[in-house]
Formats: C-alpha cells, structure tokens, sequence
C-alpha cells in the first residue's frame, strides 16, 4: 500500500517483541513513521500500542527487534536517551509533578541550567515557546492549578523544549471535552506544519480518520495492517482489523417504563480533596428499573459526585435522598444497609482488598449479616459456599476462592466486584467508569449485567467517559461541567443521532442546555 | 527493577527477574526465611570474627546454653514467654499496619500495673494466689491498654505517626518505672521494689516436682500457658471472627474498608488497646513469673523489641510466633554470656534485616534465560 | 538558670538533632522514609569517638563516623529501593543494626578516656551582638557554626537549584522523573547516603562535642527518633527543622539546670528538694515530641500539607502502564 519509493523514514522499528509475564505484549511487530505525517496507531485496549510506543520511548527494552531513527540503529536504554535522539512522548497519565511549576516540570532532568535555577530567565523563555505552536499556559503556575487541558499542553512543551522531532501521543482526547479535541488537533497539524512527525495512539475511529495521515493497527501484539494511508480505507474496515470481527453494538435494551424515584441528590455542594469545590449544585434523581448516565470531561466532579452519594465524602450542602432517607453526610454503612451498591471507579485501591482471597473480597458487605457471620465470628465455610455460587454464576475465571484478588485479570476484577454488589440485590446502585481500561469481551460483560439490574427494577447511575456506553445504556444522560448539571437528555433509541451528540458536547464543555436550545431557536428562527 | 536485566544484553545467559504472577509455592515462604537467617548468622559471625570474637564458640555456646538440657530448655521458655506475648501484641496492631514499636513501653506499664496490685497494695497482702494472679493479670493488660490507647487515639483523631509516638512513650515508661522503684517502693534504697510475697508469683514447674519429680529446678511459669492461650484466641480473632476480618481489609486497604462501611478511627483505637493490653499481659507475666519485684533493668530489657522482628518473621501468624518466639528466647538466653555484649542485639537487627530482605524472592522469580528470548 | 546559658547550650545540643533531622528531610524528600536515624547515630558516636581515640584527630573522627553511618544507610537502600521492601520495617531493622554493631565495636571504649574534641571559638563581632551574641556566636563548636551554614544551603539546594528541583521530582513523582532520564534508583540511594552521613555527624557532634564519650544506648537516647519527629513537625523544611531542633536542645538543658538551684521563680523548688521528680523533667522531651507531633499534623490537615507524594513507596519500573 505505500508508495513504490518509500520517502525516508524518521523512525523503523522491525520485529520488535515485548513479553510481561503471562503476555505476549508486542508479537514481532513492524512500524514505520515518515518525517511530516500523523500516524495513527490503532488498536483496542490491550492490543500492545501504549508497549509498542514505550519501547520507542526508551521506557521498556524489547525482548527482541531493532528501531532505527533516521536510518541508523538506535538502542535507548532510557526515556532520556529516546529524547537525545528527537523522541517524546505523552503519556495517557501525565508525568507532571503537581507541586512544581510548569517552567520546573519542563526544565526537569535537562542539563542546562547547570545548577542555579534562574528561573525568570526560563519562564521567558517557554512562555515564547509556547507561543510558537499555539500552547498558551502560565509558566509560572503549579500543576495542582491547571485544568486537565493545559496540563497536556505543558506535556507537549516539555518534549518540544527538548527538540523533539517525533512526538508520540498516548490517547490524548480521552481527557478532553470535544472542542478541546479540536484545539489539539490544530496544534498537531502546526507541529506537522513546522516538520515535526505525530504518532497518535487511539481507539477511537472517527478520531484517528479525522487527523491521521495513515493508520497502523495493532491487535492483541500483531499489525493487522501497516502504515494504510487514512483516506483509502472506511471504519468499517478498521473496525474489523482492529477487533478481528465486525463489530456489532446488539445491545438488547428493551424499553421499560421506569418506576418511582429511588435516589434524589439536591443541591449537592461539596469540595476536592484540595478544598476546591468540585459539586456546586448538582440536582439529579434516578427512578426504579432506569439507567441514568452522568456524562462529562474527567475531572469535573463525576468522582466526588459517585463519592458524596456512596458517603466516602461529606458534603457541605445539600442531600442525597436514598428510598426516602437522608444517606449523606452519614458512614459508608448506612447507605449499605438501605440497598447502596457501588462500584467505584478505582478497582484495586477502593474496590478490592489486593492481598485478600476471593472469598474475603466479596464477602466485604455481607459479613455483618448470617449465614456469614455467626454472632461475632464468621462462618468461613457459609463464605466459601457463597464465593464458589458467585464463581460460577458470574464466571470468575481463577483457580479458587482462595486466590488473593491482585493476581486477577481487570476483567475478572471487575466481575469479582460487581459479583459482590449485585448479589446484595440493590435497590440503586452507582458504577463509576465500570469498563474502563477492560477488553471488548469484559465490557460486554459488565453492560449485560447493568442492563439486567436495570430488568429487575434496580435504579443504576453510571458515571462514565465513554459517550458511547452512556448513550447505548443510559435511559436519560446528564451532563456534568465543573461540578454543575449543565442539562438532561432523553435518549430515545440505541442509536441517538448526530445532533443530540453535539448537543451533548456543547454541553461537556460548559454550554447550559437552556442556552443551546435558545441559540437553536435563534439560529431556526 | 521488574524489567531490568543484571547482565548485559550479548552474554550469552542473562538473569531475568519478573514478578510472580501467582502464588508461590506452599513451602517457598519457609524455605526463604531458613535461608535467611542462615545467612544472617553467618554474617554475624563474620561481624564477631571482625571484633576479635569466634564465632563457631559462639554459636557453639549459643546451642549448648539453650537447648543442651531441660534445665536450660525450661530457661529458654522462660525466656521466650515474654517475647511471645510481645510478638503477638506487634503481630495484631501490624496486621492492620499500624506500626506499633511500643510493646516495650507496654510490656513496662504492664509490669506496673500488675507490680501495683501487690505493691500500692490493691489487694490485701495475706490474699491468695486466686485473688492476686487474675487481679494482676487485669491491671497488666490495662495499664498496658492505656499505653497503647494514648498512640491509638493520636493516630486516630490527629493523624500523628504512631511510630514516634509509640517510641516515645517507651521512654516515658522508663522514667515511670525508675520513679516509683526509686520514690514510692525502693525498697531500702536500692533500684527496686521488696519482692512479692509467694501468693502473687505465677505458679512455676518446679513448684510441682513433688508429684512430677522431672520438674525439678524449672523455671516455666504459668506465663507460657497465658501465652499459648492468647497465641489461640488471637488466631480465632484473626481469622475466624467479624473483627478480625475487619482488622484484615483494613490492613490490607484501607480505602476498601472504608468503602465497606468500615469505621476506621475506631478500629485504630481498639487495635491498639488490645495490642497494647497484650504486651501489659506479658509485662505481668515477667514481673509474676521471673522478677517478682518491680525492677526497672530486667523489665526493661528490650522484649517488645525482638517481639517486633518475631512478629514479622512469623509472618503474623500467631501460632507460629511461639514456635519463633523460643528460637529468640535461645539466642537471648545464651547471649548473656558471650562477648562483646552488643551480639545478640547485632544477630537479632542481620536477622531482620535478611528475612526483609529475603521477601523479595517471595515476590519477584528469579530466571536465568539463555540467549536471545524470542 | 541562666536563660542565656540555657539557650546557649541548647543550641549546641540542638545541632545533634539539626543534623540528624536535615540527613532525614533530605532522604524522604526522596522519597525514602529511613527510620533507622538512631542506629545510623549510634554507629557514627561510637566510630567518631573510637577513631579520634586511634588517631587523635577528631576531624578524621568526624570523617569516618559520616562516612560509616552513611555505609550503614546503603543496608536500608538496598533493601528498600532495590528490593522494594516495607521501608518502616527495614528501618526498624536498620536501627537494630546499628545499635547492635556498635554495641559489638564499641565494646570497652566506654573506659577509654578522654579524647581531643571538636574546638570550640567565638565568633569576633557577632558575639559582641547583645543576647543573640552569646547565644549562638560564643565559644561554640565549630560543628555548631557548621549547623548554622548547612540549613540556608539545605533549604537553598533543594528549593533554588537543578539537583533540588531533581530530588524534589524523586520524591513527588518518581515515573515522571524517570520518564526524563533522572534516575530514581541512583538519587534515592545517593540521598539516603547523604542522610546517613548527617545522621552520623549528629552522633559525632554528641560523642566529640556536646556530651563526649561513649555510653553505649545512652549515648543518644532516643534523639534520633526525636530527628524523625521532627522532620514531620517541619514538614521537610530546613528552616522549621532547624528551629524545632534548637528548642528541643534548649529543652534538653533546661532539664538539667532546673534541678540546681533551691528557688525557682521565687518559690521553693520542688525539683531540688525532691530529685525524684527529676524523672518526670525526663519524660519531658519525649512528651514534646509527641505533643509536636500533633501540633504538627493538625496544621498539615488543615493547610492540606502533606509529605512528598511518594514517600514510603518503592519505585518500581516498567510496570504495566494501562
């Protein structure tokens, strides 16, 4: 598919093989990067691109393989070593110290300045850099200070501070509202503009065919297809050689008319772990056998929202009603006791006791009540019963009960947690980013089961990122910004169309919905 | 460390080291630990050669003056007692990785407590041996709870490290001590308090040599059967009731336990108090079983110390912290003599210091790969 | 009772904490929590006052007990940053060590007599300052004087300059520094190694200045675990660390001399005519630290200050990063 004279190559990598342990991570994969283009690098989570570029990075050694750069055989025994030779990369979690400012994060691990900071000097100096390819930020701020957006600006600088040539983007619009997409876009296009090449890390199709020159895809460790020029193939097509099959989203949400309400939050004010507020007025009520999602940019109070109603936060106004009872401001427990169920965004630092078997994990809010607990000793036989019904029933895929949780897969991680909260037969349940960083096959899994908490009657707030699972699940979605409600949509079929998802953008990125339909009104009329 | 290679890429064989992805095997954590302090004492003898000490006499005089006849094996015991409860008092408040390093200062206000019983007096000095051990008992594991409460409350309402204050207050338990063994109870103005009289000391083997006449000269007191006793109720609580499986999640995350609508602050107070009251109950056992007099030197002598690395050798495990606790009574027991006097104390820190280092090897597998791996 | 002489004493005895907690604020700023500051203190008292006893130079004294302590920090370093263990533990072991090893070197040097100590001078002109002058700048060591220039240059170093702005990196966000071709392994191990060689020159400072001799445990009783308090008592910064060290000096004379004279404060005083109460002004300086403490964690819950992020943790590469 590329041209019969291949243009010079800034980057080759050949054979490259990565293996962790249990994994085949990179399986003899090729890539190719021209000077000038944006390629994209696609594949689903866990197919091997973030490894593939972290091997180009200098922050893994590859089992087997050679990356050349400019033609030459290069050998990277550190990300600094990558940089020397015009390799960057931004990482999907930004690698910001959050108590320094941005002039110190750029400045760190460079030679110059030798030893005093003179720091006036370099503020100067960025501020103007940064102004070159469009990336404004205060260089005197502190990370803590900046919004997720400027954060990925300063990551961008920092590489090209260092004269990087190459800049490799892990997933950067997963952290980013739709019009701040479109700002990066434009810087990438500049970058390219002043000759620099962009390898962009994504699953997500309709990005990677709107800014990528060519595409290679990767699934599970092995290039499905090479350096194909964007503009010669359809998503349809990628689609399939990224996942191996067409994908078909069959999610089967039958309609059901929902029943009275379950939870009601009103007027929720509540601060960060910094102080900062984070809810400031957040109303919203979810009703029996309806699944309602919280749509927004990570970052703008979706964790303390999922927090305030579980009782891990208090907050300073306000009140989430749970069956008719104030829940908030009260211990974790009272909402357990009156059918809460929760599924927190963070699987292995909230969700789960690493270190503890399976058995203990799932028996974490069922121990206070028999057949578990006997008086005040438990029944470890009764546990083990109960831990072995839900192995089968959720198909927990481990060896025993007994095997601590920390050697499960995400997936089977996943399914050990809401095993747990949904054998409690709740009344509502929250599930905050319940697939993420989960295989196709898992989160399929994991939408089956909300969607048959939704058949029984359950109320379900799911929290999430992704505006696909919101709008294939969700009943009704709002749209959170800053920690307020900017609106609530209606979503009608599993198929919502294009200007309902503008709408909603416009929304994540802070228009009140009265103000759009007031524009849409105008604009009509 | 989990990626790197010790060796560089061409040779033709490579050390890999990768983290175990499952459980290792039943007897590898056994194994590790045999192996470590194998090590260890062969490094502290390299340490007593380098002071101008020999080794093989050393430890030749540690296995002869420990284990070399009932006498001397009862002596062990007797040793070992102490450092059995102590090591449980650190093994529950570890458990919940509360860093409690003042089982010594709990051992001592224990000590106290139960001293104070016949010492103030409390109980009446013609009282019998059924008033005095239980009400000794009791004060010991109080004055050991309060202890241990004054860390735990910190801890749990201000956040401050439990680890300096614990530490702290070991040092005030001495001065405590020092002030009523020299104020209040010297007894004719020497460093200690009168002994206790015969109906508030533990009852020991060789009371019974009548009957049983191979318990002739033994020391073991009544203090191992607290131990043991408290070794299996500590075990239940751990691992088969509701507490203990709250004491669990919270050590092993505290997120997850607060997520499970686990208080806490509370646990952290209580935690401590029974940590605490259990080191008291060994302080008891000493001043009833071995002193019989409030003495600040041989009360003071460093148990909740080596009841720390016992603790931490045993894995927590209860049980196997009597097994662990007699290996240390050994080696304390025998070290009086040797000299310098400092080895012991040098033997126990390389002892710890290699069964924590050993842990890697439970974690990570070692691999030698030939060759290029494709 | 003299408050003058009070304060001046304890900023000499302070110095031995001043070390000791600036060699711990350095090593957990990062990102390593070394709680092994007794032993490493122990070993660099005993080694100081042996060594001047050998060769009659307390300087080589000096020298090689920061360099022993700084040997014996690499155990915890090792242990810790290459091993990954549990660095409260490794540093209880740490101190164990410590205390034990010197206890089996030490042996006998408790008889040995005396040694040249550190010279002690005045400072021409700012001793002539009134009150400030006799406090700080009148026949004090010269490892006192060595106090006062090592807390600007800490404080400037790791605020104002390259490897500061590195070590401060290390200790908030090691894969960040990593990913910049800083490495953590090598700084971490080299700042411990710092830490234990200050943690050794607060035990030198005690065995050749402030209280020479060797005393075996007594010889530090417990201040190098009043150094770790400290170092959360001054949220890692110098200056406060300087200043809760200097106190705590002041606090430590304070005890002695308030046995001495039969009227306090134009009292009878209760601690000449009962000495034993003199166990009490002994529990005092523990008692501090742990009312510091609170002092000191309360202030950072309320200003939502914290210890480097990474403190306590090992750093481990190359995990899986999805």
């Amino acid at each position: 598919m590329t041209d019969a004279t291949p243009p010079s190559l800034i980057v080759e990598m050949q054979g490259i093989v990565k293996r962790f342990p249990g994994v085949l991570a990179n399986d003899h994969v090729d890539f190719e990067l021209r000077p000038g283009e944006i390629h994209a690098l696609l594949g689903e989570n866990g197919a091997g691109k973030s490894t593939l570029m972290n091997v180009l990075a200098g922050l893994y050694r590859q089992d087997a393989g050679i990356i050349k750069v400019k033609g030459s055989l290069v050998e990277f025994s550190s990300p600094r070593a990558a940089i020397q030779a015009g390799i960057g990369m931004v990482h999907q979690h930004f690698m910001l110290v959050p108590s320094q400012t941005v002039t110190e994060n750029i400045l760190l691990g460079l030679d110059d300045p030798r030893f005093f900071m003179r720091l006036n000097e370099y503020d100067a100096k960025i501020a103007k850099l940064g102004e070159r390819f469009g990336l404004k930020v205060d260089p005197r701020a502190k990370i803590w200070q900046l919004s997720v957006g400027e954060q990925q600006r300063v990551e961008l600088l920092k590489m090209l501070y260092r004269g990087a040539n190459v800049l490799i983007m892990d997933e950067p619009t997963a952290v980013l509202a739709p019009t701040e997409i479109e700002g990066l876009f434009q810087t990438l296009r500049a970058m390219v503009a002043q000759g620099k090449s962009v390898i962009f890390i994504s699953h997500k199709l309709q990005e990677v065919t709107a800014i990528a020159d060519r595409v290679t895809v990767l699934r599970r460790g092995k290039v499905t297809a090479a350096g194909v020029v964007t503009k010669g193939v359809t998503r349809q097509e990628l689609a399939r050689l990224m996942v191996g099959r067409e994908v078909v989203f069959s999610i089967d949400k039958k309609p059901r008319q929902p029943g009275e309400v379950i939870l009601d939050v009103k007027d929720l004010q509540a601060e960060n772990d910094k102080g900062f507020p984070a809810l400031r007025g957040v109303s919203l009520h979810v009703r029996a056998g309806e699944i309602v999602g919280v749509a927004g940019v990570a970052g703008n109070g979706q964790t303390e929202l999922s927090q305030v109603i579980a009782g891990l936060r208090k907050c300073r106004q306000g009140e989430v009603i749970l069956n008719g009872d104030r829940v908030n401001n009260r211990d974790t427990l009272y909402g357990i006791q009156h059918g809460m169920a929760y599924v927190p965004e963070d699987r292995t630092h909230v969700g789960s006791a690493p270190n503890l078997s399976v058995t203990d994990n799932v028996i974490m809010k069922k121990y206070r009540k028999p057949p578990i607990s006997r008086g005040s000793l438990l029944d470890m036989g009764a546990a083990t019963n109960f831990a072995k019904e839900l192995k089968q029933a959720y198909d927990i895929m481990v060896p025993t009960v007994n095997t601590p949780v920390r050697l499960l897969s995400g997936g089977n991680l996943q399914r050990v947690i809401l095993a747990r909260e949904i054998s409690g037969q709740p009344d509502f349940m929250v599930a905050v980013q319940p697939t993420r960083g989960l295989d196709v096959g898992a989160i399929e899994g994991v939408h089956r089961l909300l969607l048959a908490q939704r058949e029984v009657g359950a109320a379900v707030l799911l929290i999430s990122e992704e505006l696909e699972e919101l709008l294939s699940l969700s009943d009704r979605v709002y749209v959170i910004y800053e920690g307020k409600i900017m609106g609530e949509v209606k979503i009608a079929s599993t198929e919502p169309d294009q200007s309902l998802i503008e709408t909603i953008g416009q929304m994540m990125t802070g228009t009140p919905l009265e103000q759009i339909r007031k524009e849409g009104s105008l604009a009509h009329g | 460390m989990a990626e790197s290679t010790l060796s560089k890429q061409r040779m033709p064989w490579r050390i890999k080291i990768e983290p175990r992805l499952d459980e290792p095997p039943a007897w590898l954590p056994a194994a590790v630990s045999v192996g470590a302090i194998i090590l260890a004492l062969i490094l502290g003898g390299v340490l007593i050669a380098f002071a101008g000490g020999n080794p093989f006499a050393s430890y030749a005089h540690i296995a002869r003056a420990s284990f070399g006849d009932l006498g001397v094996l009862s002596d062990t015991i007797v040793k070992a007692t102490p450092i059995i409860l102590t090591a449980l008092a650190c093994s529950i408040a570890f458990r919940m990785k509360l860093w409690n390093i003042g089982a010594e200062g709990q051992f001592i206000m224990g000590a106290w407590g139960a001293s104070a019983v016949v010492l103030a007096p409390i109980v009446p000095a013609e009282s019998s041996r059924w008033l005095f051990i239980p009400v000794m008992i009791m004060a010991g594991m109080a004055m050991g709870a309060v202890w241990g409460f004054i860390p735990g409350y910190l801890k749990a309402k201000f956040n401050v490290n439990e680890i300096i204050s614990t530490l702290m207050l070991n040092y005030i338990a001495i001065s405590w001590v020092n002030f009523w063994v020299f104020a209040v109870w010297t007894e004719g103005g020497f460093q200690m308090s009168p002994k206790f009289p015969q109906a508030a000391w533990l009852p020991r083997l060789s009371e019974y040599a009548k009957s049983v006449p191979l318990f002739r000269g033994l020391t073991t007191h009544a203090g191992l059967l607290l131990g043991i006793a408290a070794a299996i109720v500590l075990w239940f609580i751990v691992y088969r009731s509701r507490w203990g499986y709250e004491i669990r999640l919270i050590g092993d995350n505290p997120n997850a336990a607060r997520y499970a609508g686990i208080n806490i602050t509370r646990n952290t107070i209580w935690v401590m108090m029974l940590s605490g009251a259990l080191a008291g109950l060994g302080g008891m056992s000493e001043v009833g079983g071995v002193v019989h007099r409030l003495q600040t030197a041989p009360i003071a002598a460093g148990y909740g110390f080596t009841g720390i690395i016992v603790a931490w050798l045993a894995k927590l495990n209860p049980l196997v912290i009597i097994l662990v606790s007699v290996l240390f009574g050994a080696l304390i027991l025998a070290g009086r003599e040797i000299q310098p006097s400092g080895v012991p104390k040098m033997i126990q820190g390389i002892i710890l210091v290699c069964l924590i280092a050993s842990d890697f090897l439970l974690r990570y597998r070692i691999r030698i790969v030939r060759g290029e791996e494709a | 009772m003299d408050p003058i002489i009070i304060l001046q004493a304890g900023v000499a005895s302070g110095t031995v904490l001043l070390f000791a907690a600036l060699g711990e604020v350095l090593a957990e700023r990062s990102g390593v929590l070394n709680l092994g500051v007794e032993g490493m203190m122990l070993i660099g008292a005993m080694s100081a006052f042996s060594v001047t006893i050998a060769t009659g130079n307390p300087w080589i004294g000096v020298l090689v007990a920061m360099f022993v302590a700084g040997l014996l920090s690499q155990v915890h370093a090792f242990i810790v940053i290459t091993l990954q263990a549990d660095q409260v533990v490794s540093g209880l072991a740490l101190t164990l060590l410590g205390a034990g090893i010197s206890l089996v070197l030490g042996e006998g040097l408790s008889k040995a007599g005396t040694v040249s100590l550190m010279p002690n001078f005045s400072i021409p002109l700012l001793s002539q300052i009134p009150i400030l002058g006799p406090i700080f700048f009148t026949k004090q060591s010269v490892l006192v004087y060595i106090g006062y220039l090592l807390t600007p240059l800490a404080w400037y170093y790791i605020n104002r300059t390259r490897p500061g702005l590195h070590l401060r990196a290390v200790g908030e966000y090691p894969a960040a520094a990593d990913a910049l071709g800083i490495n953590v392994f090598r700084m971490r191990y080299f700042y411990v190694f710092l830490g234990g060689m200050l943690a050794g020159l607060g035990g030198a400072t005690i065995s050749l200045a402030v209280a020479p001799g060797w005393f075996s445990e007594l010889t530090t009783g417990g201040q190098g675990w009043i150094a770790v308090g400290l170092v959360i008592f001054a949220q890692w910064d110098p200056f406060r660390a300087a200043v809760g060290s200097y106190a705590f000096g002041a606090l430590r004379r304070l005890i002695l001399d308030i046995q001495g004279p039969t009227v306090l404060f134009g009292m009878r005083n209760a601690f000449y005519y009962n000495p034993y109460l003199g166990f009490f002004l002994q529990m005092l300086p523990y008692a501090f630290t742990v009312i510091v403490l609170v002092i000191g964690s309360r202030e950072a819950i309320r200003k939502r200050l914290g210890a480097p992020a990474a403190l306590g943790t090992p750093y481990i590469r190359g995990e899986r990063g999805q």
